[in-house]
């Protein structure tokens, strides 16, 4: 990794300058490997983290896939045998919390963390060694949430995890424990992404892009930011008093003890609905950018998404009590619940029609990225429609814990947010490997799970209005229904199309082993885009830019490729890509300073997860790690995050040296 | 690490809105802690009467005792005040000698809540006595954390100022371990107002 780099030729690989410390800052010498897996480990650059988070949130979608197809096979037919009672309680209460917080989440952080510095011409975020701590820590959350399984049994007491299923009584296992103990950490993770994240986009964007010129994704992941920032710390405190009441004896949630039986129902779907944007509105962001691209036309409307987008996010303050109707709130709670339930579903629809104006009239290119894009706003739809249904407090006491709530919630999930981050991966592939996903691999990926997602997730609507609960493990033929309506041949489809889905995942990474195998390049700029990511060599070179471009429009890129005839008013191509790129290159920054790998967050991460060991198990072992993480703060406060010239041998010269705005 | 202290502040920031990455960063952190403790102190007032057979709040609260340790934490405030001011003028010596007698009052409002703590359980009140002890031990326990957090803060800060190893610019280091302190401060006023001048 060069710590001080000159910029280099497109097509030529960056040849890092010389650089060996010369002095050593707390206990640790500075890292400054350039290949192998220090380079990585170590690495505080956000595109390696941002393509790590992308890793790892993809071992657990795998992982959370499989859990998901057991639990079909196990409804497959009646009175299943695949699973025990027990085992199919974690098996859905793992697979919901891997998929929000160990897939979507990370998923959505990774494609954060490679594009919203790219998209507003920076050469790194903000705190670029938080950065590299959120994502071992993310790691080490994950690792303790899985740990379970292996230790007496995981979590039990479906993803809400609501009393009396999280305490003693009827979750004796250290599931739970390691459940809480290890979002928690996963929560940190998210709130220093948080922290970061708006950080940059506050402040580092490239000169002349105001607020409402910068591309669609990275402000809807400003919103998202924002969203955590708020929501984590009730979850934190949830989590807290769950874990005090398990470790330590307290009655926080023990109704016989006196506790308020609703205590942890607010506070877990205060922190809960937001958390469903969090989850969907990277994924809006992602197709914001593709729908116009492959539709040769701007976002119809981009301040309407802007703002819709915000919108959602002060509302989804105001309507968590919705998840709550058949808790007995009390008839006024629910009416204003209900009303405002309804009334998100505005900004949401916005957004459809947005999209759909965007389409309209355009010259649609139908690659992959697209199909996916499109994919999502019909699916989408589908989804919001029957969230309405259960905003309608009366309607949903019937709906409530059935199917038909599951059918929900994979449409705007599965529907929603997995299908955006889908085109996200045809869409920047080949910005951040420099090689482009096959397309026909691509589209055959996308009807399969187009197909299995309406299998499975489609007659869930109708067993659900039946009457099958969620969240049991076996049905019987006694409660089949005749005719259309028979729950056995809906849940055999469901079943059959939660194996399609899976191939249709499968596809998707054959088609990334084949693509990494493939010799051939992507062209500079594939789809004809519109914003900063594409204005740079595909992987982007370590800083991002050879010269932070000066904005002037909204789609910065198109419009330094495009301008209109201003007698004809046609418009007509006046630049490629590449001559973009060589004027970039000719107006170089002469030496940019980029921020230095350090030892310290992954240190101090993997203190983290020592600390929850010892909590469950032995508290000395906490005090070790609560230990690692005190030292390793104090190494993380003396380094300097941008190793000073005369760190180095040679020393660089001051001369003409171009500096990034100042890193923590 | 001199020079390097010197080459950040000569730079200056660039940053879009004009104010520090840093201090940004701080504000943020804080506005996501007002939730933490909005959390704890919600779980509090529902179940401050729930007592079940231990004692109620009237019968543990020193409320002189208190009075006493949330005025030298208020006055702490005032310490560090003038310590971010000394900072500015690139005074070290009034740096670390105001922050070194913040962390020391810091010290002895935390010292002040362990002899609290102390006598409370002596009375009877326990950490699993009853939902309001225990709601009670983790509200002002996550607090008193967060002032000790502070206070091995601006201990190591005056350590790091004597030896001149802070990175980055100095005044703002001390200026941003500031905010978080006065941050910790106004909660414990919202914290006392709320537990113990409120009857229950
Ligand atoms: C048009 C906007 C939407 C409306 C009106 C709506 C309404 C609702 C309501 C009322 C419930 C509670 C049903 C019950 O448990 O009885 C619910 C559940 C749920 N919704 Fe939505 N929703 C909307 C959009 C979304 C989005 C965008 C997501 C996520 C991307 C989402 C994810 C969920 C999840 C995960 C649950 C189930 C929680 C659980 O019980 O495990 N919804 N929705
Ligand atoms: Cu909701």
């Amino acid at each position: 990794m060069a710590i001080i780099e000159r910029p280099v030729p497109v097509g030529v690989p960056d040849i890092p300058a010389p650089a060996t410390p010369t002095r050593t800052f707390g206990a640790l010498r500075r890292p400054v490997a350039t290949t192998g897996w220090k380079s990585w480990v170590f690495t505080v650059d956000h595109k390696k983290l941002g393509i790590m988070y992308g890793a790892v949130a993809m071992f657990f979608f795998i992982v959370g896939g499989i859990e998901a197809v057991l639990i079909r096979l196990q409804l497959a037919a009646p009175n299943g045998k695949v699973l025990s009672a027990d085992v199919y309680n974690q098996m859905f209460t793992m697979h919901a919390t891997t998929m929000v917080f160990l897939f979507v989440m990370p998923m959505a952080a990774a494609f954060a963390n490679y594009f919203v510095p790219l998209q507003i011409g920076a050469r790194d975020v903000a705190f670029p060694r938080i950065n590299a701590f959120g994502f071992w820590t993310l790691v080490g959350g994950g690792i303790i949430v899985n740990l379970s399984w292996f230790f007496g049994g995981a979590a039990d007491g479906g993803w809400f995890m609501y009393a009396p299923n999280s305490g003693p009584v009827f979750s004796p296992s250290n599931g739970v424990d390691f459940w809480a103990l290890g979002l928690q950490i996963t929560g940190i993770a998210s709130l220093t992404g948080a922290v970061n994240l708006i950080v940059t986009v506050l402040n580092m964007r490239a000169p002349g892009m105001s607020l409402m010129k910068m591309p669609v994704f990275t402000w809807l992941q400003l919103v998202v930011q924002f969203l955590l920032l708020f929501a984590i710390p009730v979850i934190t405190v949830a989590l807290f008093l769950l874990s005090f009441q398990r470790s330590f004896g307290a009655t926080f949630f023990d109704v016989s003890a006196g506790a308020d039986p609703l205590l942890w129902q607010h506070l877990f779907w205060i922190f809960g609905h937001p958390e469903v944007y969090i989850l969907v509105l990277p994924s809006f962001g992602i197709i914001s950018e593709v729908l116009p691209v492959f539709s040769k036309k701007p976002l119809f409307g981009y301040p309407f998404v802007v703002f819709s987008g915000a919108a959602i996010g002060f509302v989804g303050w105001g309507v968590w009590a919705h998840h709550m109707f058949a808790s007995g709130l009390g008839p006024v709670s629910v009416a204003v619940f209900s009303i405002a339930t309804m009334a998100i579903a505005v900004p949401t629809g916005v957004k459809i029609v947005n999209w759909t104006m965007t389409i309209w009239g355009g010259k649609l290119n139908f690659t992959a990225a697209m199909h996916f894009a499109i994919g999502l706003v019909v699916l989408f739809t589908i989804g919001g429609l029957s969230g309405v249904t259960h905003a309608v407090a009366p309607s949903d006491t019937q709906q409530t814990d059935t199917y038909y709530i599951v059918a929900h919630f994979h449409y705007v999930l599965f529907g929603g947010a997995i299908f955006g981050l889908f085109a996200g991966f045809y869409y920047w592939w080949p910005k951040m490997f420099g090689k482009q996903l096959n397309e026909r691999l691509g589209k055959a990926n996308f009807w399969l799970m187009v197909i299995g997602m309406n299998m499975t997730f489609g007659p869930m609507h109708m067993i659900g209005l039946q009457g099958q609960p969620r969240r049991m493990y076996v049905w019987t033929e006694a409660r089949a229904g005749e005719g259309f309506f028979n729950l056995a041949f809906w849940n055999r489809v469901a079943s059959i199309g939660s194996l399609v889905l899976s191939i249709g995942v499968l596809l998707f990474l054959i088609n990334v082993v084949k693509t990494a195998r493939s010799k051939q390049v992507a062209p500079l700029d594939p789809w004809d885009a519109r914003t900063l990511e594409w204005m740079t060599t595909s992987p982007p070179k370590e800083h991002n830019f050879d010269a932070i471009p000066t904005v002037h429009h909204l789609d910065e890129f198109f419009h330094r490729k495009y301008a209109q005839d201003p007698v004809t008013h046609e418009i007509k191509q006046v630049a490629t890509a590449e001559d973009i790129m060589r004027d970039q290159e000719a107006n170089a920054d002469k030496h940019i300073h980029m921020p230095s790998p350090s030892y310290w967050p992954i240190i101090l991460a993997g203190g983290l997860p020592v600390i929850a060991l010892g909590v469950i198990y032995a508290i000395p072992v906490a005090i070790v790690g609560a230990a690692i993480v005190v030292l390793a703060m104090y190494g993380w406060s003396l380094e300097p995050s941008t190793a000073p010239d005369t760190d180095f041998d040679p020393p660089a010269s001051g001369d003409g040296t171009k500096e990034l705005a100042p890193l923590g | 690490m001199a020079d390097a202290a010197v080459h950040h502040a000569d730079h200056g920031h660039h940053t879009s809105t004009g104010l520090s990455n840093n201090k940004l960063g701080m504000w943020l952190f804080l506005g996501s802690e007002c939730l933490l403790f909005g959390g704890l102190i919600s779980t509090y007032m529902i179940y401050r009467g729930r007592v079940g057979e231990g004692p109620r709040p009237g019968n543990v609260f020193d409320i002189p005792f208190t009075s006493v340790s949330s005025f030298v934490l208020l006055m702490s405030s005032l310490t560090m005040v003038l310590a971010v001011a000394a900072a500015q003028k690139r005074d070290d010596r009034g740096t670390t000698l105001w922050l070194t007698v913040t962390g020391l009052l810091g010290a002895t409002f935390v010292g002040g809540q362990v002899y609290e703590f102390t006598a409370m359980y002596n009375e009877g009140l326990g950490f699993t006595t009853s939902l309001f002890g225990s709601a009670f031990y983790t509200l002002t326990g996550f607090h008193g954390v967060h002032v000790t957090v502070g206070v091995i803060m601006l201990l190591s800060l005056v350590g790091i100022i004597k030896r001149s190893r802070v990175p980055g610019d100095k005044a703002e280091v001390v200026e941003l371990v500031g905010l978080y302190w006065h941050f910790v401060d106004v909660v414990w006023i919202i914290i006392f107002t709320l537990v113990y001048l409120i009857p229950t």
